[in-house]
């Protein structure tokens, strides 16, 4: 039997052969075969889970949730480098130094990656601005969503913390983070599925102990993880519900 | 139980109130007129058992309230309550989650030191195999212009209150 291993689009392309050999280590040592399956956009993610296509992923907290309370999915473990944070960027010679300096009717550049981009309008609400009174710019990447900032057609982005401070020297100094999150307890997990269910524990212990060797800890590496984390079931449901009160907007 | 607020903690004058909380009965609260801004960034969180009890804080709970984390684990919720807020403000919250739905305001807590912080709060019901099993308080920095119209609105409703007792 053949499992369909994936990873949320949001990853970093830098670590694009780090998945593969990620994955290649993973049929070794499981005596399973995944096939890692890449996907573009946000949206082929959603149609393969929906179609029950997908066994093993690495999700972002946004989907983490509808896998767990929908798919039946549980979380295998975590990066140990913490948690996925958001940052608010304009442009260097903006005139706007705080948050609460922007307002209604500002155009935000933004990503498809959803949490990110739901923390990010947390990080814009002090300044009275929600999805109903600002201009979305959707950009494929955090380097296009500087872009924009730099060309003036933006006048804030959102961004993944990891990412902005990924971003090139001469891309930063043409920046200037007004605010950066301090939340603490959103993560990707990686995600087993239902029909993965009686391998969950052997998998869980083989990924907490890649870092122990040099050669798995340089998989890892190329994933941008230094280890991996065992996680809980009450732990991915208290991040879930934290979630829902981030998105949580009254009628 | 929930004991009376210390003059030794508080910094500055202060002015001496005392809350008729839910379930605990009285409680003398020591309050001045500081405001201490919500960190940017920053989510204050905490949770309860189904009765209020805490039973985890994060740390930017720990510094903005004052009080240390062994402090509040195991107290009630209401550790943080300001006279300034009105009761029915917090009977709305409470049937809300009960009914197992979300609630969101605005809120002005108290500080062990008699300051005050403005939040605006989410509570979440945390239903595990189909039971409410505690509650989830999320707070986020709010909006200015929010606070302002809260100000005036929890004054009316305090004093209405007071009225009626």
């Amino acid at each position: 039997m053949s499992y369909v291993f994936t990873v949320s689009p949001d990853f970093s392309p830098d670590h694009l052969p780090g998945w593969f050999v990620f994955n290649t280590w993973m049929q070794r040592v499981s005596g399973l075969r995944f096939h890692l399956e890449l996907m573009d956009h946000f949206s082929d993610l959603r149609r393969a889970v929906e179609a029950d296509r997908i066994d093993l992923i690495y999700a972002n907290p946004h989907d983490a949730a509808m896998l767990v309370r929908e798919k039946g999915f549980v979380a295998l473990v975590k990066p140990g480098d913490g948690a996925d944070e958001a940052v608010i960027a304009v442009s260097a010679d903006s005139p706007f130094h705080r948050v609460e300096d922007l307002e209604p009717e500002s155009r935000i550049a933004t990503t498809g990656d959803p949490d990110v981009h739901l923390m990010g309008m947390i990080l814009l609400e002090p300044a009275g601005l929600n999805r109903e009174n600002v201009t979305l710019h959707h950009c494929d990447s955090y380097v296009l969503v500087a872009k924009r900032l730099f060309r003036g057609e933006s006048d804030a982005g959102i961004f993944l913390a990891r990412a902005f401070d990924e971003l090139s020297r001469p891309v930063r100094e043409r920046l200037r983070m007004l605010v950066r999150s301090d939340i603490q307890v959103i993560h990707h997990y990686l995600m087993a599925g239902p029909r993965l269910a009686d391998r969950v524990d052997d998998l869980r212990d083989r990924l907490t102990a890649m870092g122990d060797d040099a050669k798995t800890a340089e998989i890892l590496k190329g994933l941008g993880v230094s280890r991996w984390e065992a996680v809980d079931e009450e732990e991915v449901e208290f991040m879930i519900d934290l979630m829902d009160t981030l998105s949580y907007s009254p009628a | 139980m929930l004991s009376d607020m210390n003059p030794a903690d508080v910094t500055g004058d202060y002015r001496e109130y005392t809350l008729d909380l839910f379930g605990i009965g009285p409680r003398r609260v020591l309050v001045t007129d500081e405001e201490v801004p919500y960190p940017d960034g920053r989510l204050i969180v905490s949770r309860t058992d189904t009765e209020g009890i805490i039973t985890h804080v994060n740390r930017s709970f720990v510094a903005m309230s004052g009080y240390t984390e062994d402090e509040l684990v195991g107290a009630p919720h209401s550790i943080l309550r300001h006279p300034d807020m009105p009761r029915a403000a917090f009977a709305d919250l409470w049937r809300t989650v009960q009914r197992g739905e979300i609630w969101q305001g605005y809120v002005k807590n108290l500080r062990k030191d008699g300051a005050h912080y403005w939040v605006k709060a989410t509570v979440i019901p945390n239903v595990r195999r189909g039971r409410i099993v505690g509650y989830t308080s999320v707070r986020r920095k709010p909006e200015r212009r929010k606070v302002e119209e809260c100000i005036a609105l929890y004054a009316r409703m305090v004093a209405e209150e007071r009225e009626v007792k």
